[in-house]
């Protein structure tokens, strides 16, 4: 066997490294070593990033056609660890608490391995492949939720993470034996001359997507996200909201093109009434949370919806589009969880609610400053990310035909403005009797603040990002 | 180097100016530097244009340019102006350099407001420079957004729900718009976003054309005050702090009577004829029932705001009459409203800085206290009303000839109830200048107040000078909008 083509896998490889590195760290350090476990993973996470980017991967297929990998995927792997990174450089402050400190390295590991899950989901070109990274994605995911676990809420957070997550896991399974039993084959490849459309394959595709529409919390599989996420530690619903989504969406886009390709009619149709339901629903529902967390979940209930509007045109278009769109709302929705992750701490880890962030502005200006920008971003409006994003999922799915499901978006894009106004209108508008006083973040959290701002402003203005992403699209 | 450019480039140095300044001062040296800059800009801008046109240069487009953005979707930033957008530029600068006067004094976080105000001034000069339907999409949302926050904040009354009101409203009015700029992108076969491309091709089937052309008309129309989509006006302009109801009075309700003309209406001919009888009731209505509501207000602001619907349902009823008489009336109407609109909100401002309620009923005798202000607010009056040698005169006057023009009974008999709302316009400002201006002081604490400052001199006698200027000399404006609305009318009526 020649083993130099493991290297292929340098995105896994190296990540393996990271992890592994971490993990015989935090059995070994002691002292006063501790004290710069976190900038050693936030180094080594850099240099992961920095590999992977530099090595500019062709097309590479292992293991047989199980394993496949081009530059959209290289680069889709890139971004969701680059992600992560900002996760853990906002994570500072939490895992510097008396609770969390000694397991610092259970965060990082749980955190990484589910990195690697992710990693597999995307490049899997077999189903076999594909489950084991989905479950190694989702089952340290429940660790992670229920990381905080001398909280009520967050135990019982992990504990509703987990029970959906087999469940959904065990339908999805189910639905890949159909699709065994009806083509006898689990590679991609080969499936899709065996798709027919017959009812069996039909159901199956149902199941699946079910599995993978939990993941991504569309309706109706939604029902763990509002609990999940007001019951995680902020860093964990912040790393649940975006990078696990991410993951899951860009995959599910693989599948539906590759595999599911002879049955475009059906899953559309599927889709169109899931991408409805999710932007409808979610909005109407997050329009009346008061807890911040909650509504940041329905929030990110909707924004799937959107996401589902570039996957629904199943075209390179709506792949670009689709990435673009995942890498705005990442920047977008960690500059949100950062702040209130740093409000948290002024609170004192109370669960904070509209209320909290009274007069914001007036205290703290510049973090009021840049979640409005952030809010702004994950409306779509200009001259901010969000924006274009939401321009170029609306062109993907008007330019495949979609006109009635684009104009139900785009005044559902009316109703998400309303909630995120709520918010400003709270920090800048509303008076607080009991004014926050100035709030000083750490400097992991500012760089990664930073990046989250430069990333809001820049990414639609300079359009190279947007234009080699398209390159790379299929 | 472009020139056009400049007019993004300026207000985006002075946000980062103002970012970087410190103390009122300085956020007043760059507010004052920047909008004279701009002003100086488009003055030198329609002088070139002027002269370029009498020079014989007939292109449609002046000082076009194009950078390809995101080429895979057509996307570029092209920029060009014809006559009617060198207007637009004008009157925008214009107001923005007054309106840095008449916020001189605002406060809280001054250098806040100045930041929003200057992207909200960024997002208009973006849009009139534009030739591109994403470019311009963009920047009509930037200038709309930070009305939310210019409203809520500095604004007075019941702030939180007009602003509110007013960005819905507006944002759902531009979800209509999006979809179709959409339409027209795909319609006429998905190559190019340009508008004068697109216009050249002409090739979008008429079917989609009957869709897509009501979107694009109310989705600009909800800016342009079009019945029955006005109502956040009234609510929005009374909250909202003095220039801001300038600026947006004066320019942002421009963008959608411009944008019904430039896109909806340039790029969809067929639909327009077709379909124009529609929206001419819908404005003739706004032209009747605004006036008519402006009489029974007793806000001043109110009395003005729904003026402005009056008014700007003017705009786009000529536009619809489709002759070349009245589009040149109804861009005569765009810059003699925003310029008496702004002078207006201007005087109403200062007048309730003063006296602190905008109630007529609380009111009186004013000429003898703050006659300054006074003679300002009856001139401004009298050339709403249309009093011959100022702007509103000539507007008015060009549009009911040019839409009498159309020689059948429909638009004759709209023309007629249109006409109307002149009469109904002397009623209430005859009826507010006489109650709040003649007559003894009734309130005592009134008595005590003094006259305008220099500031505010200052923004009322420029506003008066060009309101004046342009009743006085409105052929030099003709001249410059001549081959732009001659271009569009030729799609319009082959």
């Amino acid at each position: 066997m020649n083993y130099s083509q493991f290297f292929a896998m340098l995105p896994e490889i190296t990540l393996l490294a990271v992890f592994v590195t971490i993990f015989i760290f935090d059995l070994l350090a002691t002292g006063r070593y501790r004290r710069i476990f976190h900038t050693l993973t936030i180094l080594l996470m850099t240099a992961q990033i920095a590999i992977c980017l530099k090595e500019v991967s062709t097309e590479q297929t292992l293991f047989g056609g199980m394993y496949y990998s081009n530059s959209m995927i290289a680069f889709m792997k890139s971004m969701l660890t680059f992600g992560a990174l900002l996760v853990v450089l906002q994570a500072h402050r939490w895992l510097s608490t008396s609770h969390s400190y000694y397991k610092q390295g259970e965060f990082y590991v749980l955190l990484l391995s589910t990195l690697v899950g992710m990693y597999f989901m995307i490049s899997a070109r077999h189903f076999l492949l594909l489950f084991l990274g989905m479950e190694l994605a989702s089952l340290p995911l429940a660790c992670l939720v229920a990381f905080d676990k001398y909280r009520h809420n967050s135990a019982e957070a992990g504990i509703k993470y987990i029970l959906t997550s087999m469940f959904s896991s065990a339908i999805m399974l189910y639905g890949i034996s159909f699709l065994y039993g009806t083509a006898g084959t689990l590679y991609f490849d080969d499936m899709a001359t065996y798709i027919t459309g017959s009812p069996m394959q039909t159901l199956a595709m149902v199941m699946f997507f079910a599995g993978l529409g939990f993941k991504i919390s569309l309706v109706p599989f939604h029902l763990w996200t509002a609990d999940s996420y007001q019951g995680a530690p902020t860093i964990v619903t912040a790393y649940l909201s975006v990078i696990s989504k991410g993951a899951a969406v860009f995959t599910l886009f693989i599948i539906l093109t590759k595999v599911f390709a002879p049955m475009t009619d059906e899953w559309q149709t599927m889709l169109y009434i899931v991408t409805v339901a999710s932007i409808t629903i979610a909005n109407l529902f997050a329009i009346k949370q008061k807890n911040l967390k909650r509504f940041m979940a329905f929030s990110s209930i909707s924004q799937a919806g959107y996401i589902m509007l570039a996957v629904i045109s199943g075209t390179a278009q709506g792949m670009s589009a689709m990435v673009f769109y995942v890498m705005v709302y990442i920047v977008a929705n960690l500059a949100i969880f950062g702040i209130i992750e740093a409000l948290e701490k002024h609170y004192d880890n109370v669960e904070l609610e509209h209320s909290h962030l009274n007069a914001l502005y007036r205290s703290n200006p510049r973090l009021a400053f840049l979640m409005t920008l952030a809010l702004f971003s994950l409306a779509g409006i200009p001259p901010f990310a969000g924006f274009f994003s939401k321009f170029f999922v609306f062109m993907s799915a008007f330019d495949a035909g979609f006109w009635v499901l684009v104009f139900i978006a785009l005044i559902n894009t009316v109703i998400s403005l309303y909630y995120y106004l709520l918010i400003v209108k709270a920090m800048y508008i509303t008076p607080n009797e009991t004014p926050i006083p100035h709030i000083k973040c750490d400097s992991f959290t500012r760089i990664s603040l930073g990046f989250c701002l430069m990333g809001i402003i820049l990414l639609g203005i300079c359009s190279f990002v947007y234009i080699n992403i398209d390159r790379m699209a299929f | 180097m472009n020139i056009l450019n400049l007019f993004v480039v300026i207000p985006l140095a002075m946000l980062a100016a103002l970012w970087l300044s410190r103390g009122i001062k300085q956020i007043r040296t760059v507010m004052v530097t920047g909008s004279t800059l701009l002003l100086a800009l488009s003055v030198y801008l329609a002088a070139d244009f002027i002269a370029q046109r009498n020079a014989g240069v007939t292109a449609a487009q002046l000082y076009t340019d194009s950078w390809c953005w995101y080429p895979q979707l057509n996307i570029s930033y092209s920029i060009g102006v014809d006559g009617i957008s060198v207007a637009m530029i004008l009157l925008s600068s214009i107001i923005v350099f007054t309106g840095t006067f008449a916020s001189w004094n605002v406060r809280p976080h001054t250098k806040d407001f100045f930041l929003w105000y200057v992207l909200l001034s960024l997002g208009v000069y973006g849009f009139f420079i534009s030739t591109d339907m994403f470019a311009m999409f963009m920047f009509y949302e930037t200038a709309l957004i930070p009305m939310y926050l210019l409203i809520g904040v500095w604004g007075s009354g019941n702030k939180e729900y007009s602003a509110m009101k007013l960005t819905l409203m507006l944002m759902g009015g531009s979800a209509f718009l999006l979809m179709g700029i959409l339409g027209i992108y795909y319609g006429s076969g998905a190559t190019t976003m340009n508008i004068h491309e697109i216009a050249a091709k002409g090739n979008i089937p008429v079917e989609l054309q009957y869709i897509f052309f009501p979107m694009t008309f109310v989705g600009f129309g909800v800016l342009g005050a079009l019945f029955p989509f006005h109502t956040w006006s009234p609510d929005g302009h009374a909250s909202a702090p003095t220039s801001v109801s300038m600026l947006h009075a004066g320019v942002l309700m421009k963008l959608g009577g411009y944008g019904c003309f430039r896109i909806a209406m340039y790029l969809m001919p067929q639909a327009a004829n077709d379909l124009a009888w529609i929206f001419i009731i819908l404005t003739t209505i706004s032209v009747v029932y605004g006036a008519l509501s402006a009489i029974s207000q007793t806000d001043l602001k109110y009395i003005n705001a729904y003026s402005s619907v009056s008014h700007c349902g003017l705009v786009l009823f000529a536009l619809l009459m489709m002759t070349r008489t009245s589009c040149t009336g109804a861009i005569l109407q765009m810059l003699s409203h925003g310029l008496m609109t702004a002078l207006f909100f201007a005087l109403i401002g200062m007048i309730y800085g003063r006296t602190h309620t905008r109630d007529i009923r609380q009111m009186q005798g004013l000429m003898k206290i703050m006659p300054f202000l006074a003679v300002g607010y009856v001139i401004a009056g009298l050339a709403n009303l249309g009093l011959p040698g100022f702007s509103g005169f000539v507007a008015e006057m060009t549009i009911f000839v040019g839409s009498f023009m159309v020689d059948d009974t429909f638009h004759r008999t709209v023309t007629i109830i249109a006409c109307t709302s002149i009469v109904i316009t002397a009623v209430y400002i005859l009826r507010v200048v006489g109650k709040i201006l003649y007559g003894e002081p009734v309130n005592e604490e009134h008595k005590r107040l003094t006259d305008a400052t220099w500031d505010e001199r200052f923004t009322v006698i420029c506003l008066i000078i060009c309101v004046a200027g342009l009743g006085i000399a409105p052929l030099w404006v003709s001249d410059l909008i001549n081959n732009g609305v001659s271009d569009i009318i030729a799609t319009l009526k082959p």
